[in-house]
């Protein structure tokens, strides 16, 4: 019928016109949303490099904008304001921003999020993390082997699953060293204000911490265990030249690859949402240099780290035991599953104090 | 040296960046200006501090060219608000969030750079007085310089005659001005002392408390000064005792966690402001009568021709 066959006709056509408008482009404008300054030297600092490689990678091609220090609580007016602006991708780098992304994301459909840690997606909305606590048992384990005291401290930021997973990480880490380790936990309610983060860590060395990791954005804690002549860790950069007498390891987080390789997605009109989360294996999560440590301690670290990274060891195997003594349901392949670890919301056994909620 | 005695010395070093700025602070609102920048001069001292020691590799430069940031800012403000007479509160909250953005800006090449350690000056003899000794007498010399300068507001303020002239300017800047008063040359001076301290205090943080610079490390401590004013009634001491409490519940709060008391943690960060409003309020209770803010805070003056 003739009717109908124009239908069809007019269907193609708007289907051609669809995946034309969907199809490459010459550039993309790229936004990044920071929870921190760029300058943190901690997570903000990293997610600014991976800006930087996507306009080393792209050059002229690629128009970046970033806005920094962005409150959690005003998050959406500052994603909007990208959003609105002709920007193709908009990167919210904190999960802090989940709601408010998610709720930008629906207002404008054409233009593509990616949310950083969370997991709401949409069509435009793709999410990514990396698998933070593989190195944080790498580093559980270093703290037992160097710890003299067998209490070790963490200063956490707040009590979300990303960063209760760490801890659990950490603790599990130390355990498979010296069951008998002892971890101390502060919370600080901030991801970044370096006094009272320092703070935070002088209170877990007056009471008897040696070794102390953070998971909260800036080298404070490290410093104050270097002022201290203790140990400690670099977080999510590596803090090496902030304490280079303490600093034994740091875990790095990597967003250079992840970045050009998304916005290489928008170029060619194959972005599709999706949920990332690297580990090792994938580059997103890397070990700085192991120092300040024995050669043989350095080794165990470095055969952690390959064993984690060939599948082989996962910090989460089986079976794991709450802090109140009941096993936690093995939900994965012999170790919990992605979602019993992203959701994390349980102390393991071992860790004396009660979990904030 | 004690866990009591650790804890204490910490509590005194926290104070001492709120006192030091809440002092100053102090001192433009007694004569009458309410600067509500402390937050950006505390800022632009703590990166100017940060850039100068470490251009010149030296804390002294750093300390006095923090101070100069901080002074220069509160001229601005000066300019702005006595000058041409602007609204007070626009002015200071425009100064903070200009401050806080210029910081950002002068201090990006200094970002990743770090400064040794600030050396403690144990005073001998009174170091050695048991428990409290060690936590007052044993820190670093801006420690010293806080409490020499509650000591010297309060008196300058209560016993001098440049004092008394600048509590009358505050109270009612038209009755001053009757009287022959400079009403707003001591009011630049009185701010700019406020931008002085308010800058020594971003050198505390970025030279002595946590020796690198980054932006938004004053983390709102510039606004806690400005409250700790307000809750200690315009007297120096009660600054001092209110820097004190607030250091002190936000140590403890923090040593409860590391001791595992089983309390949430949001309640126990929450305690310090809880605990400084509260000792704040009792204190004015004790002292029997309403002690209210100057009377000229925060109006512009425009002399009579």
């Amino acid at each position: 019928m003739k009717t109908g066959t124009s239908l069809i006709a007019a269907v193609a056509a708007l289907a051609i016109g669809a995946t034309a408008a969907v199809a490459q482009q010459d550039t993309a404008k790229v936004g990044f949303i920071y929870v921190g300054p760029v300058g943190d030297h901690g997570w903000s600092y990293q997610h600014d490099q991976g800006r930087q490689a996507v306009e080393a990678a792209f050059g002229d091609k690629v128009e970046t904008t970033f806005v920094e220090s962005v409150p959690e609580s005003d998050a959406e007016r500052a994603i909007e304001q990208l959003a609105r602006t002709g920007h193709d991708i908009v990167f919210t780098t904190s999960f802090g921003f989940m709601e408010p992304t998610l709720a930008v994301a629906q207002r404008y459909p054409d233009v593509k999020f990616e949310h950083a840690t969370g997991y709401k997606r949409a069509d435009n909305l793709a999410t990514y993390a990396a698998k933070f606590h593989e190195g944080r048992y790498i580093i559980g384990q270093i703290a037992a082997r160097m710890s003299e005291s067998g209490v070790i401290g963490y200063v956490g930021a707040f009590p979300i699953p990303e960063v209760i997973a760490g801890i659990n990480a950490f603790m599990l880490g130390a355990q498979s060293i010296d069951p008998d380790i002892e971890l101390r936990v502060v919370w600080v309610n901030s991801w970044y204000d370096p006094a009272r983060e320092a703070d935070a860590a002088t209170a877990l060395l007056d009471q008897g911490v040696d070794v102390i990791t953070q998971h909260t954005d800036s080298p404070a804690p490290l410093q104050a265990a270097a002022d201290r002549g203790a140990l400690g860790f670099g977080q999510a950069s590596d803090m090496e030249r902030f304490a280079p007498e303490a600093q034994l390891t740091a875990i790095v987080d990597n967003w250079n690859d992840y970045y050009v390789e998304r916005v290489q997605a928008v170029l060619d009109g194959t972005w599709e949402s999706q949920d990332v989360w690297g580990g090792i294996d994938s580059g997103m999560v890397e070990m700085a240099e192991y120092k300040n440590m024995p050669e043989e301690v350095a080794e165990m670290a470095r055969a952690t780290e390959a064993a984690i990274a060939s599948g082989e060891l996962h910090p989460f195997t089986c079976p794991v035991f709450a802090q109140d003594g009941s096993e936690v349901p093995c939900e994965g392949d012999g170790a919990l599953s992605d979602a019993q670890i992203l959701g994390m919301n349980f102390y393991v056994q071992g860790i004396e104090a009660q979990l904030p909620n | 040296m004690t866990t009591f005695e650790a804890i204490l010395f910490t509590i005194v070093a926290a104070s001492t960046p709120l006192l030091i700025a809440a002092i100053g602070e102090l001192v433009a609102e007694r004569a009458g200006v309410l600067n509500l920048g402390v937050e950006g001069m505390m800022s632009m001292g703590a990166v100017c501090a940060f850039a100068a020691a470490f251009t010149f590799d030296s804390t002294l430069a750093g300390i006095l060219l923090g101070m100069t940031a901080g002074g220069l800012m509160a001229a601005l403000f000066a300019l702005a608000v006595l000058g041409f007479a602007a609204n007070q509160v626009g002015a200071g909250l425009a100064l903070t969030i200009f401050g806080l953005g210029l910081s950002g800006l002068i201090g990006a090449p200094f970002v990743g750079q770090t400064r040794p350690r600030v050396e403690e000056w144990p005073i001998p003899i009174l170091s050695e007085i048991p428990l409290v000794g060690h936590a007052l007498f044993s820190q670093d010399p801006l420690v010293y310089v806080a409490f020499g300068l509650v000591a010297g507001v309060a008196f300058f303020l209560a016993r001098t005659r440049t004092g008394l002239r600048l509590r009358s300017i505050g109270e009612n800047h038209v009755s001053a001005h009757a009287l022959g008063l400079p009403v707003l040359k001591m009011r630049v001076y009185a701010v700019i002392f406020g931008g002085l301290c308010a800058g020594l205090a971003g050198a505390y943080l970025s030279l002595v408390y946590t020796r690198f610079w980054s932006p938004n490390m004053t983390a709102g401590r510039g606004w806690i000064a400005v409250a700790l004013v307000v809750f200690a009634a315009w007297r120096p001491m009660w600054a001092l005792v209110g820097a004190l409490v607030f250091g002190t519940a936000t140590v403890l709060q923090l040593h409860a966690q590391a001791a595992q008391v089983p309390l949430p943690s949001q309640l126990l960060a929450a305690a310090p402001y809880i605990a400084t409003i509260l000792a704040l309020v009792l204190l004015s209770i004790r002292r029997g009568r309403a002690v209210g803010a100057p009377g000229s805070l925060g109006t512009p003056f425009v002399p009579d021709r």
